[in-house]
């Protein structure tokens, strides 16, 4: 397995996981307009995750495409992040996790715009339109209901405790990231992590949220060792294929 | 049965966008390059949002549409780069939004005016609208919510 298909499917898996989780909403918001918000931010990162495990399966070669990346895999061959995996919870925590996510994506996009592979700058260009719009949405939500009533504050801030030992994989390189690094196909992930902090702590300072002091983090969705809730997720998200194999509409 | 690259273009400004039938596939901006190569077309089309539904229907609509007219060996093709941006919607295709009651992209974020009464008296509901490329407004005056298309 080359480091540019590792390296694409973790950023095609954890959009894709990601979209899987926000759109667990559908139906359930708690008012129409962050219904009709999460399905679509939910549908934009189903796009980019297309985008990513398409490339994937181009580089791989074997003749696989996107769609058998996505429902052919098990849990031990998916390689997103930990964070995006973790269960809705809440509205609060729903939307936290998804400003943790959306400030690391958007950097990482604007990085990725300039990579040297045309094929992996095409897509950043294309995906980071759409990803400004998450990132002012998530961030915007994050202050509203850190700083809003007793009960939202207590929410957000337990979110925000909840998640933060999963950000930390964002950031740490293994060798994959740093032969992409190396011939400048990503960016050296420990880079992003100043600008992060400095925009997150703006978040946090408007929100009223304390960001917890901990740096411990847990590691192992980028090589496959995953919580026992992706495979739950799987099982929703596969079923189709699984039962009837090869179905299509 | 078509025969050139005008006539092509002729043919695809009849094509419907499938989520906005008040505009067609080229004032949409999407239709990036038509080529004939003997007796070969190319059509490069290009995706306004990634994750858009529309996407694989605007293609089998192309499809359809040219085959009507004849053209027997195409070749459609997908353009990322440069990504698409509302900027190439054209000016009839925004006249078109607008009479449709959706308020057209601006450079400021926001509609002009109220595609209802024109009442420059505005307010967002939600950024995320009823497909991806629209946000939810409302007009003040005549109290109507309306879609404004996104700038991306």
């Amino acid at each position: 397995m080359t480091a540019l298909f590792e390296g694409l499917l973790r950023l095609g898996d954890t959009t894709l996981i990601l979209s899987h989780r926000v759109s667990e909403w559908c139906g359930h918001a708690p008012a129409l307009e962050e219904d009709i918000a999460l399905a679509n931010t939910a549908l934009d990162l189903i796009g980019q995750a297309q985008m990513w495990l398409g490339l994937a399966a181009e580089v791989e070669g074997a003749g696989r495409s996107a769609d058998d990346l996505a429902y052919l895999r098990d849990v031990w061959e998916f390689r997103n992040f930990l964070l995006v995996e973790r269960p809705n919870v809440d509205f609060g925590h729903t939307i936290m996790r998804q400003c943790l996510f959306d400030q690391w994506n958007g950097l990482m996009l604007n990085h990725l715009s300039g990579s040297t592979d045309d094929r992996i700058a095409a897509i950043a260009q294309k995906a980071a339109k759409e990803a400004a719009y998450h990132t002012e949405r998530s961030a915007d939500l994050v202050i509203a209901l850190g700083d809003g009533t007793k009960e939202s504050h207590a929410r957000m801030q337990s979110a925000l405790d909840a998640f933060w030992p999963y950000v930390g994989e964002m950031f740490t390189a293994d060798p994959v990231d740093t032969e992409l690094a190396r011939d400048g196909v990503f960016p050296d992930l420990a880079s992003l992590r100043a600008p992060w902090d400095a925009r997150i702590n703006e978040i946090f300072a408007s929100a009223t949220l304390h960001k917890p002091d901990s740096a411990f983090a847990h590691q192992g969705g980028k090589s496959g060792k995953h919580t026992e809730h992706l495979g739950h997720l799987l099982t929703t998200m596969q079923w189709l294929q699984r039962a009837y194999p090869g179905a299509t509409w | 049965m078509v025969a050139t690259a005008a006539e092509v273009w002729a043919v695809l400004a009849t094509v419907p966008d499938p989520e906005i039938p008040a505009i067609s596939l080229v004032d949409l901006g999407v239709i990036r390059a038509v080529e004939w190569q003997n007796d070969l077309l190319t059509v490069t089309l290009t995706p306004t949002y990634s994750g858009c539904p529309a996407t694989r229907v605007i293609a089998m609509d192309v499809e359809v549409a040219l085959r009507d007219h004849g053209v027997q060996n195409l070749k459609l093709e997908t353009q990322l780069a440069p990504p698409w941006t509302t900027d190439w919607i054209s000016d009839a295709g925004r006249a078109k939004l607008e009479a449709y009651g959706i308020a057209p992209p601006q450079p400021a974020g926001g509609p002009a005016h109220c595609p209802l009464c024109k009442s420059q008296a505005v307010e967002r509901i939600s950024q995320f609208g009823s497909t991806p490329c629209k946000a939810q407004w409302r007009c003040q005056t005549c109290l109507e919510p309306f879609d404004y298309f996104k700038c991306i």
